[in-house]
């Protein structure tokens, strides 16, 4: 039974994603740490999975396809973003600052 | 050594958790967005390995083929459209994020750790090796489609709502004239 160790790496994979939106000011790496994200929390889906039945499985399967959506919405929307600002330094993106 | 020859699943487990966490620490460190996707799909196959362990095989599959696949290649897409290969200047945020989100990370870092010991309640967890015989009995994808076209059938078809809504907001935000 691997539950635990999961839920271990699953932790960790989740604090590296998060520190990447912290850290990072490009919007398509921040983009990519959030996947990641996604994916610790499937790693708990799954590992759970393997104690309770397969209903865990099938919610990967639900967050894979959100996680699709998510990203093509998303670099849509960076690609606008860059369009109108010529960059993806969210540096420079700062219209809620006001 | 013995312990390894007396655990090949655990060792097998230990090394590629310890991959996908040092691909995942290179991912957010590098400083080329090329560089971080393809230490994103390194950690993303490490997953697939592991979900293969833990009785999953079917969502190993398709943790290859839809995330490292499909997903990571709209990434690079993306990433090569707008001409950002070459690593630019540095994009880490300066000392204060850098300190707040240490600070975060190991917060969140010690809540979780703490949620590691639960398991869940006595009573729901199934005897030790059924979701592996269910799969032996229906197959791999069997085991995991049963249950999606029969319990989760309305979920399902939601999803297919949400990929559609998808594909036209996608279309709407990236044409420039509609």
């Amino acid at each position: 039974m691997l539950l635990g160790p999961s839920l271990v790496v699953s932790a960790l994979l989740f604090v590296i994603g998060t520190a990447g939106v912290l850290l990072r000011r490009n919007a398509i790496v921040i983009f990519m740490c959030v996947e990641l994200m996604l994916n610790a929390v499937n790693l708990t889906f799954v590992a759970v999975a393997q104690q309770v039945g397969v209903a865990g499985q099938i919610f990967v399967f639900f967050v894979m396809a959100v996680a699709a959506a998510e990203a093509a919405v998303g670099l849509a929307i960076v690609l606008a973003v860059y369009r109108h600002k010529e960059t993806v330094d969210l540096l420079h993106i700062n219209l809620l600052k006001g | 050594m013995s312990w390894i020859a007396a655990h090949p699943l655990e060792t097998t487990y230990w090394a590629f958790a310890g991959f996908a966490v040092i691909s995942a620490m290179l991912c957010i460190t590098r400083r080329s967005p090329v560089a971080s996707a393809l230490w994103l799909i390194q950690t993303l196959f490490c997953l697939a390995v592991l979900y293969t362990l833990l009785d999953a095989p079917f969502i190993g599959v398709l943790q290859v083929l839809v995330y490292a696949g499909a997903i990571m290649v709209l990434f690079l897409f993306v990433i090569m459209l707008l001409n950002l290969g070459r690593p630019g200047a540095g994009d880490l945020k300066g000392l204060v994020g850098a300190g707040i989100a240490t600070l975060l990370g190991v917060a969140l870092l010690l809540q979780l750790k703490g949620l590691a010991q639960a398991a869940p309640p006595a009573d729901i967890v199934l005897p030790p090796g059924t979701l592996a015989a269910a799969q032996r009995q229906q197959g791999a994808v069997g085991a995991v489609a049963g249950p999606l076209f029969d319990t989760y059938l309305v979920p399902f078809e939601i999803t297919s709502l949400l990929l559609l809504a998808a594909i036209v907001g996608a279309v709407v935000l990236a044409k420039r004239k509609l």
